[in-house]
């Protein structure tokens, strides 16, 4: 079985390196810049960035499941018609977009390694404990997301009319089957640009992860101005890779903005 | 022949329905003790840990550092608000090369996550030393503190030109016509009746950016300047005291929760005569 798992991974590590749009067959990085500091391989800097670039997407795609489902389920709270449901939600809200990000990120990173070392500590186990950074950082980040998101998620809901779950109920749905087959769907047609937003501002929170270690793109371009003292033009590498993840993803979400509108193109 | 001869006494209301226990009560009650928990556990560490030698030696400190955050958030704002107003004008500019540039301005600074730009100005520019020298702008680039006013200026320009951007063009084109049916020149009808009725549009979103500014501001303390975040960051480390953070956390909620409140008061004010 681990066989399997060994070869499937080593054939999407295969696909990967050839499809790699930095240091693959026909990436950038190879074509463009060999005997550069930004060449592949040993010779420059051009992998290690490339290996920042997709930790970078993959925190950021991490993060956006459980930021969405925080987020739904608190934006539900906030709705609700039990006052402490209510206040409990906004509490959360008050809290996670009033804190800087950066300081959420260093409470949940020391506090969840001084947590798990007290837990380890009555076990008997005395010893350093270090904490996941990418792990701390999809925490830390989806938090944050979850609290914007609620207030996108909620404005949203606001926006769908009552009638469209007595429609659900007068049908002899559930509730739940309603909230799946008929608020969900138009929920995210309403949502979906204020969701965009909150992407880019997490694509963009995520080149915080890389002050406790994670190694993102700000963290490998950061090194390697410090080994080369070429600080611009990494960092403005840096930059230039922020921008193209902006740019792709703003392609997805009009593209995704296109798509949840099709019933609406004929009027 | 009968009638009534007595009122009815007044009768006491019918019972209310009993309030079955929902799931969502359970949820609610299960989530506030959670709040209510952490609220008390956080209280009481910081009661039990509490030090008077470490609160007279990084009180101070603290709110040096709240003052730093505080200035280097003003400073850049009001800055910021002045470098918006030609580019938000190059943004609306007919002149292709203005409003191209603008944009491209625009887009690199919103598509850019703040602490890459603030490595770029303050490690990048310093490759520049040679150069920066010879024009005389060395002194001024030298410093950790006047980098980040600088990159922070420059980034919340350019979100206060896009604001600026979205208020003016949200003033129908019928107030621009009234004024100039009534023989307005341009300069007057943009100060006196453009400006005041984007104005009000705008006041949200500002507020918006000064809370992101507070927020974002943290991460100067990685180009060692001590605000607020830096002094904790220091106090931490040499204390290794968890409640640092949680002063931390208090400060900048307070801020926040502060000029939030302050703003909707102001737009409160500021709209009264449109409410109906």
């Amino acid at each position: 079985m681990s066989g399997l798992f060994a070869g499937f991974y080593s054939i999407l590590a295969w696909i990967g390196s050839i499809v790699d749009p930095f240091c693959g067959p026909v990436g950038v990085f190879r074509w463009l810049a060999p005997g550069t500091l930004l060449a592949c391989g040993d010779a420059g800097w051009g992998d290690e960035i490339a290996y920042g670039f997709v930790v970078t997407a993959s925190l950021a795609i991490a993060t956006l499941p459980v930021g969405l489902l925080i987020g739904f389920f608190v934006a539900l709270g906030k709705q609700s018609e039990e006052r402490t449901v209510r206040l409990a939600s906004n509490i959360y809200t008050t809290i996670f977009r009033g804190l800087p990000e950066l300081l959420t990120l260093f409470i949940v990173y020391y506090g969840l390694q001084i947590l798990v070392q007290q837990l380890l500590a009555s076990f008997g186990y005395e010893g350093p404990v270090e904490i996941n950074a990418f792990f701390a950082g999809m925490i830390a980040l989806g938090v944050v997301f979850s609290a914007y998101c609620s207030e996108v998620l909620l404005s949203a809901f606001k926006a769908i009319p009552h009638g469209q779950y007595e429609a659900g109920a007068a049908l002899g749905l559930h509730r739940g089957r309603t909230m799946r087959l008929i608020i969900l769907p138009q929920l995210v047609r309403i949502a979906l640009p204020g969701l965009g937003n909150l992407w880019m501002a997490l694509l963009k929170d995520t080149a915080l992860v890389s002050v406790v270690g994670l190694p993102d793109i700000l963290r490998q371009t950061g090194i390697a101005a410090r080994v080369t003292k070429q600080a611009f033009e990494f960092f403005g590498m840096a930059c230039i890779l922020f921008l193209v993840l902006a740019m792709v993803s703003s392609i997805i979400f009009s593209n995704l903005e296109r798509w949840t509108k099709r019933a609406e193109m004929g009027r | 022949m009968s009638f009534v001869e007595t009122m009815i006494p007044p009768q006491a209301p019918p019972p209310a329905p009993p309030k079955p226990y929902t799931l969502a009560r359970f949820v609610g009650s299960v989530t506030l003790g959670i709040w209510l928990a952490l609220g008390v556990g956080i209280f009481l560490t910081v009661v039990n840990g509490w030090d008077p030698a470490k609160f007279t030696k990084y009180g101070p400190s603290f709110l040096s550092g709240l003052g730093v955050t505080l200035m280097l958030v003003a400073c850049s704002v009001v800055l910021g608000a002045i470098l918006s107003l030609p580019v938000a004008l190059g943004r609306m500019s007919k002149n292709k090369i203005w409003s191209w540039l603008a944009y491209a301005y625009v887009y690199f600074f919103r598509g850019t996550p703040l602490i890459a730009q603030l490595f770029l100005i303050y490690y990048g520019l310093g490759s520049f030393r040679p150069q920066l020298e010879s024009v005389g702008l060395w002194w001024f680039f030298r410093e950790a503190w006047n980098c980040a006013l600088f990159a922070f200026t420059l980034n919340t320009a350019a979100y206060q030109a896009e604001i600026l951007r979205g208020s003016i063009e949200s003033v129908p084109r019928g107030q621009r016509e009234g004024a100039a049916a009534l023989g307005l020149p341009e300069r007057i009808a943009f100060y006196k009746i453009i400006l005041p009725q984007a104005m009000i549009v705008a006041l949200r979103p500002y507020g918006n950016e000064i809370i992101l500014m507070i927020k974002g501001s943290a991460i100067v303390a990685i180009v060692t300047v001590f605000d607020l975040m830096g002094e904790t960051r220091r106090a931490f480390s040499r204390t290794f005291d968890y409640q640092m953070y949680v002063w931390a956390a208090i400060l900048y909620l307070l801020m926040v929760e502060l000029l939030r409140n302050i703003w909707a008061w102001l737009e409160n004010r500021l709209t009264r005569h449109l409410k109906r």
